[in-house]
């Protein structure tokens, strides 16, 4: 499989008033082609700040991309000029943005917005543009596509405008798509559909795909592998099965144990406390204040990354041979 | 196509309506203050003066007065000058109004083009020098009235340095300063706007979904943000465009320009009625004109306000 992107030890911060914010604090994970990875975690997490380091869209200042790589296709973007990432953006890394009604600019025709990237970046006529333009509203499954191309972003419902936001990301045939929340401001329904469409998008363009949420009910339908993050940190990374039968960190445990059922009698458990402020990241684990299982290691030193099996990893002492002797040990006593 | 018709006929009424308050409140005012134009002649005495008065129609009653009034400017000839002999209302306004309306006009292509550039740089450089240059200087503008600025423009550059003539209206290097000063204040708080709305406009997702577009900063800025921030300062300037018009009569003073603003203001102490009530129609309706054309503006630059639509997103 062709590797996409692989991103190595990413480092963003912020620089605010109160302070330097570490949002994100060494990141390392990889893509193939055709592939789709969820980022998981709660809001502040760093995971959107990791999708918009990858299309170099950090405003700098305050944002700025400290240490790390990010390779695509072969060439590292943390090194190119803000010109060079121009011809990347929209041609061969494309966003989705989270709500669709904010998204499309609401003076300019649908038409205008969906051309204007295929004109900015490809040598192409004025009716081969409006052609390509009529293929891609086909195939987000907006009906009457050239009527519509003449029609403003108010005109069109919330699913509608969504539609139109991945045909506009798509419209230059791109290998990588970034999706931000792609599906939270939209009603289940619509939800539904939207998910559909990025799995026959996939099937036909073999586009890969970067799916950030913190819903996983999403993830759950249409990620191969997921990543979960927790205060700027990968806490745990593994295939859709290893993250949903085997969670093996706590939070992870948590985020599950947080997702409403249907077939549950129990009362949803939520994870109590909230997380670290990132001004000044704990030096252990930044889960050890809300974690039901902390040892004392766990705030003092952060853990080593701990292979489960090859597709499977986690971040947690209760992973050490140690922790697991000391835990039987203390269920026998008992 | 019909419904904008309709639009526009019944926007028609409304500033029919408008203008007949103006004109209605203008006479009620006129008529109460004191004094009469002939007040000042010393050599009339009352014969002459009764000559007089019944000769304009100032003897009739008032509702005859009031409805000649309106006779006149619903046929648009406002009769002959009290003051000014052998001219007529007609004759001051073709004369002055040119004059007004090209100084009016320079300084509001300046004070929007230049306002807006200010705005848009100093939103692009939020929180660094040039925004706090800019916008320092924009205080200033807005605070300084402009005859103030008039007459430190004349020393300066006209009095000192002799760059620019004192006075009078005759070549583009006359309007230079009479310009300046009059479009400073427009200018500043235009920019002003300009680069609040723009700041708002500049975090929009859809300015963001722009550059992930890949496109230019310039197509960013130009095609994207701009349009969307110029929304408020077209607001405002229907109004802006009614102060430069109608302010321009200090500054046509100091500069000793021909304009129409001396006419309106000597003939409101000099109690010459019929160039005060041309005058003031002649203004009120070019007002009114403007803030149409404001409002036909904002519907051209947002589809989503639709002028024969009521409410919708």
């Amino acid at each position: 499989m062709e590797r996409i992107l692989e991103v190595t030890d990413l480092h963003v911060t912020f620089t605010t008033y109160g302070g330097t914010v570490q949002a994100v604090r060494g990141v390392n994970f990889h893509l193939d082609r055709g592939e789709t990875l969820a980022i998981v975690g709660e809001s502040g997490c760093g995971k959107s700040v990791t999708s918009n380091a990858i299309m170099r869209l950090i405003p700098d200042p305050p944002g700025k991309i400290t240490k790390g790589n990010i390779i695509f296709k072969g060439q590292d973007l943390t090194a190119y000029s803000e010109k060079k990432m121009r011809a990347i953006r929209g041609v061969d890394i494309s966003m989705i943005f989270q709500d669709p009604m904010t998204a499309l600019n609401p003076t300019l025709t649908i038409g205008t917005q969906l051309m204007e990237g295929l004109k900015e970046h490809k040598k192409i006529t004025g009716a081969q543009a409006k052609q390509k333009a009529v293929e891609m509203m086909d195939l987000v499954g907006i009906p009457n596509p050239e009527e519509r191309l003449k029609q403003y972003p108010h005109q069109f419902s919330g699913g509608m405008r969504q539609r139109i936001v991945i045909a506009i990301a798509l419209i230059c045939d791109p290998d990588l798509l970034i999706a931000d929340e792609p599906t939270t401001a939209l009603d289940v329904t619509i939800q539904a559909q939207i998910l559909e469409l990025f799995s026959t998008i996939q099937e036909r363009t073999g586009v890969s795909i970067i799916l950030i949420t913190h819903d996983l009910g999403v993830v759950a339908k249409i990620a191969d592998r997921i990543i979960v993050m927790y205060a700027g940190k990968i806490i745990e990374s593994g295939s859709k099965r290893d993250i949903f039968y085997r969670p093996e960190h706590p939070y992870t445990q948590g985020l599950l144990n947080s997702v409403p059922r249907l077939d549950a009698k129990e009362e949803l458990k939520p994870i109590a406390g909230t997380p670290p402020d990132l001004f000044s990241p704990p030096k252990g684990c930044p889960f050890t204040a809300r974690c039901p299982f902390a040892m004392e290691v766990c705030d003092k030193v952060y853990p080593v990354s701990e292979r489960i099996s090859d597709s499977h990893q986690v971040d947690c002492w209760l992973q050490d041979e140690r922790a697991k002797r000391l835990m039987a040990a203390e269920v026998l006593q008992t | 196509m019909k419904h904008m018709l309709k639009y526009i006929l019944k926007r028609l009424l409304i500033m029919v309506i408008t203008l007949w308050v103006i004109i209605t409140l203008t006479f009620i005012l006129m008529i109460n203050i004191p004094g009469s134009p002939f007040n000042s002649d010393q050599s009339s005495n009352e014969t002459v003066q009764a000559n007089l008065e019944a000769h304009y129609n100032l003897d009739q009653p008032y509702y005859i007065q009031y409805l000649l009034y309106i006779k006149s400017i619903v046929t648009f000839d406002f009769g002959p000058s009290i003051k000014q002999p052998n001219q007529t209302v007609n004759d001051l306004l073709s004369r002055g109004f040119p004059i007004s309306f090209e100084l009016g006009i320079i300084t509001i292509v300046l004070a929007v083009i230049s306002g807006i550039l200010v705005g848009i740089i100093a939103a692009l450089r939020h929180n660094g020098f040039l925004d706090y240059l800019t916008m320092g200087i924009a205080v200033l503008g807005i605070s300084i009235p402009n005859f103030i600025l008039a007459t430190l423009l004349i020393q300066q550059l006209a009095v000192n340095l002799e760059i620019f003539p004192t006075a009078t209206w005759r070549s583009p290097a006359h309007m230079v300063l009479p310009v300046l000063a009059l479009a400073t204040g427009p200018m500043a708080i235009i920019a002003r706007l300009t680069r609040s709305t723009m700041l708002e406009v500049l975090t929009q997702d859809y300015i963001k979904m722009a550059k992930a577009k890949g496109l230019s900063p310039w197509k960013v800025i130009f095609k994207h943000a701009l349009r969307n921030a110029l929304m408020p300062v077209v607001t405002i300037m229907g109004t802006l465009f009614a102060g430069i018009l109608t302010g321009t009569f200090v500054i046509e003073q100091i500069f000793a320009i021909p304009g129409m603003g001396r006419y309106f203001v000597e003939s409101i102490n000099q109690r010459d009625y019929p160039v005060i009530m041309g005058t003031t129609v002649f203004y009120s309706a070019f007002l009114i004109i403007m803030l149409f054309i404001v409002d036909v503006v904002y519907g051209i630059l947002d589809p989503r306000i639709k002028m024969h639509q009521k409410g919708g997103k």
